[in-house]
């Protein structure tokens, strides 16, 4: 008799382009361009351009049209969260992955079997975005960016609290908050705003198309206001948001004195804030921790664990040690966006 | 502990004065005694503590952690202090140890629980702390306990912080310094104005010293040459040699810090009482060596005798502050150089001896004689006014350096590197270097370092040359292609095994950007190597 992992196996696979669901035909955050995908969320290294049919959330199917126009996919089908799907002979549903606005995680049953593909996630509050839901299965494939037990996030209030003593501490300088566009941008804003923090906040353009977004579909993210728009003096004391890249850039000149701030997993490692060249390093992560993510692999009660998207050493080290079944799924074109 | 992890956390982020100062005078600010007295300790390196070897500390994460994920995480994060801090699994008190206090650990508890302790104790209680911190306090705490506490933090920093944080002068602080021990709290009730200045007579203090500004040729043009004297400046470290008839004795450098441990030679020697100005140097028979020689003696705790022996130092005496107990400093510059002398006649002064004065007859005679002066050992000219009184600080006209013109070379530029603060976004740090023949080929080889010292103008067009003409990038460094011939000004150079082109420079800057000279007409390293005998 084979085993369940070994049935999964048979109808979820890894290919060249990406895992792929055999008995439905479809991809999952394939990293080429491929007939049939589904997307978990919008970040560049899950949701490539050029796919014939996309499914994805609502959220995700607006975010891909936002950041790749036409190139997003020939026809782009929304599936509401908690929505069942027949795709060939298996069932398909999106749970909520607590990543960013429009993440999900993808659930699949085929033969009596479940195998749920996690895409990024996180299990703690965000103001931006639904929060993670748990899915029991039979296969659980997990990311493991921050598989490390010396990720321990701590509590994303405590780390706003800290950027607002310094902005009082360095009235005289502009906080440059380094945030990708999508997700840790707007999930920094609305921190913000649930610290009480009502000033406008500026933003670099590259950040304005996916925040209006965010708008448009139900985030209220307060004041928000062009970096383009204001002279040097009047930016002193103020808290802008741009691409991380951009502290290190010409377009910095244009602000009074920039701190540069960090906001990510990684910044809980001194020698990696520092090498990014920041003076204020906030631990703000849209991934797992390393307890988020050991407490989940045993929560799912799978028969197995696949562990890809990171530190897979480690998880399946932890995994094994606590009794588990787990084994390490390499993907490739996997790469970390606003960690 | 919160407070001052918080301290340690931001200092080790912050790279500007500035930036370090706010932060050290909102600690003094906000934090009460003894805590604050003992975080001053710990950054001046003044605490004395029971220490933890990283060996305690690897077993006690042992105790808790699985070593394989251990080993990776150790890997990926680079420092066992940080490490530990991070995966501390807290929450997982055995039962029946110790019970977590109820009301947070202090630095001041920590520091004292440590003092009293038995060395058997240090596992117990750090386990205990571990338990009860964030991670960001671990942090702190290792780093204190294993003596790690690296923030880029000077003494004179942390005095400066003091400074303003009182609202009196950094030399007032100065004087009282070397008095005073932590934790420190008759500093602080003074500085905050509920005590008077701690009383000090009786320890041997610095004093801040009095130093001079530059001068340029046309500026000394309007100044009478007959109210001056002058002085050769040698090329070594300034000092303050402070010592009390009760047999205390202390060598400060010009910023204050004691660093008589360094230097056992000298302190022998100091079989007087009073305090003197002067140049520590070290001799080569009986001629100065190059400031090279001094270099491998500065920054000790111990010294070897084989150092002692092969680089021994000496001091070469500009003034006296104090004759016993007299201070001297009120007197004119005239009068104190009679007395310097007559203490010096008065005994046998062995390491000691005097920077005489040099006659001139006026500022053209001397530039002359400054000219020809371009042996090891000199770095230009002192002016002192023959009424000037000895007080601290730089005062504007009573002192100049006139420092002899600086050595030139073409170099060109290999890797610029992003400043910090104001200049994060420009290449403002640069790497240049002088052609070598390797094999049969011109290559370039690196020779120093300097930050750009010019206009916006300049360092903007610079910058986008460097943006334009990258070929490699390593983190925050850019490798640029050879383009571009870059002036460099230094005070001298000297071998040294550190770089590979076997040279160091002494104060190199940037003293003009040469676009119009091809890069195969910067200068050679053995151009660079001849300068060293000029
Ligand atoms: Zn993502
Ligand atoms: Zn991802």
């Amino acid at each position: 008799m084979t085993s369940v992992p070994a049935t999964v196996a048979s109808w979820l696979k890894v290919t060249e382009s990406g895992l792929y669901c055999a008995a439905g035909d479809f991809y999952i955050d394939p990293s080429r361009a491929v007939p049939r995908a589904v997307v978990t969320h919008g970040h560049g290294d899950h949701a490539r351009p050029g796919h014939q049919a996309v499914l994805a959330t609502a959220e995700t199917c607006a975010i891909m049209t936002a950041r790749m126009g036409t190139g997003a996919g020939d026809s782009m089908q929304p599936l509401a969260l908690g929505e069942t799907l027949r795709i060939g002979n298996v069932s398909l549903r999106l749970a909520p992955a607590g990543h960013v606005l429009g993440s999900a995680q993808v659930v699949i049953e085929h033969g009596g079997h479940r195998a749920v593909i996690s895409g990024d996630y996180k299990r703690r509050a965000d103001p931006t975005c639904t929060p993670f839901e748990l899915v029991q299965c039979d296969v659980f494939i997990t990311e493991a960016t921050f598989g490390l037990p010396v990720f321990r996030h701590p509590p994303a209030a405590l780390e706003i609290e800290r950027l607002l003593a310094s902005v009082e501490r360095f009235p005289e300088r502009c906080h440059l908050v380094g945030t990708y566009a999508l997700g840790k941008a707007q999930r920094v804003v609305a921190l913000l705003r649930a610290a009480g923090y009502d000033e406008p906040l500026y933003i670099h353009g590259a950040l304005a198309k996916l925040c209006a977004l965010y708008e448009r579909l139900g985030v209220a993210l307060g004041p928000l206001l062009p970096v383009a728009d204001m002279t040097k003096e009047a930016l002193a004391g103020r808290i802008v948001l741009a691409p991380p890249s951009a502290a290190n850039d010409r377009w910095a000149r244009r602000l009074p004195e920039p701190l540069p701030v960090g906001a990510s997993g990684w910044m809980g490692v001194r020698a990696r804030a520092r090498q990014r060249g920041v003076e204020l390093a906030l631990v703000l992560s849209d991934h797992a921790d390393w307890d988020e993510l050991t407490q989940t692999i045993s929560e799912v009660e799978a028969a197995e664990v696949w562990v890809t998207h990171g530190r897979e050493d480690a998880l399946v080290h932890f995994a094994t040690g606590a009794g588990l079944a787990a084994r390490a799924l390499s993907l490739a074109g996997r790469e970390e966006e606003g960690a | 502990m919160k407070g001052f992890a918080e301290l340690l956390d931001g200092l080790a982020f912050q790279p500007a004065r500035n930036g370090k100062l706010r932060l050290l005078e909102d600690y003094f600010a906000a934090t009460p005694d003894p805590d604050r007295g003992y975080a001053l300790a710990a950054l001046t390196g003044n605490l004395s503590l029971r220490t933890a070897k990283p060996k305690l500390i690897r077993a006690l994460v042992d105790e808790r952690v699985d070593p394989v994920l251990f080993g990776w995480s150790y890997d990926f994060v680079g420092d066992l202090a940080e490490t530990v801090a991070l995966i501390w699994p807290v929450g997982e008190t055995p039962a029946g140890a110790v019970p977590a206090a109820a009301a947070p650990t202090t630095l001041g508890t920590v520091v004292e629980t440590l003092n009293d302790a038995g060395r058997s104790e240090v596992p117990g209680l750090t386990r205990r702390w571990l338990d009860q911190m964030d991670a960001t306090q671990r942090w702190a705490l290792l780093k204190l306990i294993t003596g790690g506490l690296r923030v880029g933090v000077s003494a004179g920093l942390a005095k400066t912080a003091l400074a303003t944080f009182g609202g009196v002068k950094a030399a007032e602080i100065e004087e009282v310094w070397h008095g005073i021990s932590p934790p420190y709290g008759a500093l602080f009730s003074w500085l905050e104005g509920h005590g008077a200045r701690p009383d000090v007579s009786g320890t041997a203090v610095f004093r801040s010293p009095m130093l001079a500004n530059p001068v340029t040729d046309a500026e000394l043009a309007t100044l009478d040459a007959g109210n001056y004297r002058a002085e050769w400046k040698w090329d070594g470290i300034r000092v303050q040699l402070v010592a009390l008839a009760d047999g205390q004795r202390r060598v400060f450098s010009r910023s204050g810090d004691d660093i008589s441990p360094a230097f056992p030679d000298i302190v022998e020697a100091m079989t007087f009482s009073g305090v003197l100005d002067g140049e520590l140097v070290v001799m080569d028979d009986d001629q100065i060596a190059p400031f090279d020689r001094l270099q491998p003696r500065l920054g000790r705790r111990q010294v070897s005798p084989a150092m002692l022996r092969d680089r021994p130092a000496h001091v070469r005496l500009y003034d006296i502050l104090f004759d016993g107990e007299e201070d001297l400093r009120p007197l004119p510059f005239d009068a104190r150089r009679a007395r310097l002398e007559a203490w010096f006649a008065r005994a046998a002064r062995p390491r000691l001896d005097l920077s005489p004065l040099i006659g001139f007859t006026g500022w053209e005679a001397l530039a002359d004689l400054r000219g020809q002066a371009r042996q090891a050992g000199i770095e230009g000219l002192m002016l002192k006014r023959a009424d000037s009184a000895y007080v601290s600080g730089r005062p504007k006209g009573p002192w100049f350096k006139w420092k002899r013109d600086p050595l030139l070379i073409d170099a060109v530029l290999m890797y610029a590197q992003r400043g910090h603060g104001k200049r994060s976004s420009f290449y403002s740090d640069y790497t240049f270097g002088c052609w070598r023949r390797d094999r049969g080929d011109d290559v370039l080889v690196p020779v120093g370092k300097a930050y750009f010292g010019f206009t916006d103008d300049e360092l903007a067009t610079l910058d986008r040359w460097v943006r334009n003409n990258t070929i490699n990038r390593f983190g925050p460094v850019r490798e640029v292609t050879p383009g571009v011939v870059l002036e460099v000004a230094f005070d001298s150079v000297h071998e040294s095994t550190r770089h590979k082109s076997g040279l160091a420079m002494r104060f190199p800057r940037i003293s003009r950007i040469r676009w119009d000279k091809p890069v195969d007409e910067a200068d050679r390293v053995e151009t660079l190597a001849q300068l060293m005998r000029v």
